[in-house]
């Protein structure tokens, strides 16, 4: 069977919430480079996989996929066994749960601390801006309230959808990765026990443990 | 018997709509539990309990919960229409997935600030951006590009078969296409042929009548 491949670089934290699965899954994979620094994701060949002109894409066989999130679902159901089982699918509350926490981190979790990163580390680091620690304080403030939420959740189940591991808290990893990496708001989570005690225990995983690795090195935009 | 699924919320917002629209197309008996945006009910300590972050519509299903509404969507499908979320083959699944992520990531924000500024702002007693809408009708003439392309090589986004994908949209639209901006959809016969296609759909018109183009404002615009 040949493997899988994913196009675009690893740093991009799309392209990495692809890879935490494939590597959760211990599928075999290739990494394509398309120049992403040079603005390959642009041009005709990746449009003709991504009309969108992003990353990542993803190819097996046949079939071509974008939108991390979908290539990530197609990834778990498709190495899915009895070890590993992510979307827990075949149970209604299980799934419904891995659904929620999957839409929480699109809707309040990432549009809260994304910002303090873009600002903390990718603006000045890729593109030589200074921070806008206005935006930063904006965002430390939504990002308290959120993570208030996710410390009484966490306070009652140790993952975010259950007391099991799935797709909900994979999806934290690269931005997470990133405060705590690249920005001084590493100590935000010490207010909140279990949100660190959840996070800890994510990153002993292997797979975050070797991604990260990758995300300490983003390719200049 | 009282049904045993409830949806909270009000049923002119189109998240609301998106969890109303599943129900209907899988016919599924429901409750709507009205709420008052006005009054604050999503900020109370009962809402906020069944959604912590204050937000409609919440699904209960028996003992579940369930807030997003993509996440209720997915759980209503999942229960009653499977084949609305591809379920036949692995392919189909994630060709469904990819298109409901372009509804989440490239179509909300551009085609929802559109209907705030456009709809939304007389009734809020604000004045039109017209830099934002024009930013994001720049998107939206892109974006439906790309779907005037994909819907020429095939009938529904996610291929042959109707799917959440294509449903997703239907609420959200239902506003758009009273702007001005519907020009964007009716200018590209494949998209326009796809829109017309669903918004006759019995559980769309059904939906539909709990969206009134004003969105229950009630009073006049103020000018």
């Amino acid at each position: 069977m040949a493997p899988v491949k994913v196009f675009g670089p690893a740093a991009s934290t799309n392209v990495a919430r692809v890879l935490v699965c494939l590597e959760e899954v211990g599928a075999e994979y290739e990494l394509v480079d398309i120049d992403f620094p040079g603005k390959g994701h642009k041009r005709p060949e990746h449009l003709a996989r991504n009309p969108f002109g992003q990353v990542p894409a993803f190819q097996d066989g046949d079939l071509i996929l974008f939108e991390s999130r979908a290539i990530a679902k197609y990834v778990l159901r498709k190495y899915k066994s009895e070890q590993v089982d992510l979307l827990r699918e075949s149970n209604l509350e299980e799934a419904a749960m891995v659904d929620i926490w999957t839409e929480v981190e699109i809707h309040q979790y990432h549009p809260a601390l994304s910002p303090i990163v873009l600002e903390c580390f990718i603006y000045p680091t890729l593109r030589g801006l200074p921070t806008n620690q206005r935006i930063v304080d904006e965002s430390l403030v939504k990002a308290k309230k959120v993570l208030e939420i996710y410390e009484a959740h966490l306070s009652k189940h140790k993952y975010l959808a259950g007391d099991f591991v799935s797709f909900a808290d994979l999806n934290h990893f690269a931005c997470t990765f990133y405060l705590m990496d690249a920005t001084p708001y590493a100590s935000l989570f010490n207010s909140y026990p279990h949100v660190k005690a959840w996070w800890e225990d994510l990153m002993s995983r292997p797979s975050m443990k070797k991604l990260g690795v990758h995300l300490c090195n983003p390719t200049r935009t | 018997m009282a049904p045993a699924v409830k949806v909270y919320g009000w049923a002119m917002s189109p998240f609301v709509a998106r969890a109303l629209l599943c129900l209907e197309e899988a016919g599924v008996d429901y409750e709507l539990v009205p709420m008052s945006r006005e009054a604050g009910d999503h900020r109370q300590p009962d809402f906020l309990a069944r959604n912590p972050f204050g937000q409609v519509p919440v699904l209960e299903d028996g003992d579940l919960t369930i807030f997003e509404s993509r996440a209720v969507a997915r759980h209503v499908l999942r229960n009653h229409k499977p084949e609305l979320l591809g379920s036949g083959s692995p392919e189909s699944a994630a060709m469904v997935d990819v298109w409901l992520e372009v509804e989440a990531h490239q179509h909300q924000t551009p085609a929802g600030t559109i209907v705030m500024q456009c709809i939304l702002t007389p009734f809020l007693g604000c004045k039109r951006d017209q830099a934002a809408i024009d930013e994001n009708a720049a998107k939206l003439t892109k974006l439906f590009d790309v779907y005037e392309a994909r819907l020429s090589a095939s009938r529904y986004l996610a291929g042959d078969s109707l799917s959440l994908a294509d449903l997703s949209h239907f609420p959200l639209m239902r506003y758009f296409m009273d702007t001005e901006y519907a020009s964007l959809v009716e200018e590209r016969p494949h998209v326009k042929a796809w829109w017309e296609e669903l918004k006759v759909r019995p559980a769309a018109k059904r939906v539909t009548e709990f969206m009134p183009p004003n969105f229950g404002f009630g009073k006049t615009a103020e000018k």
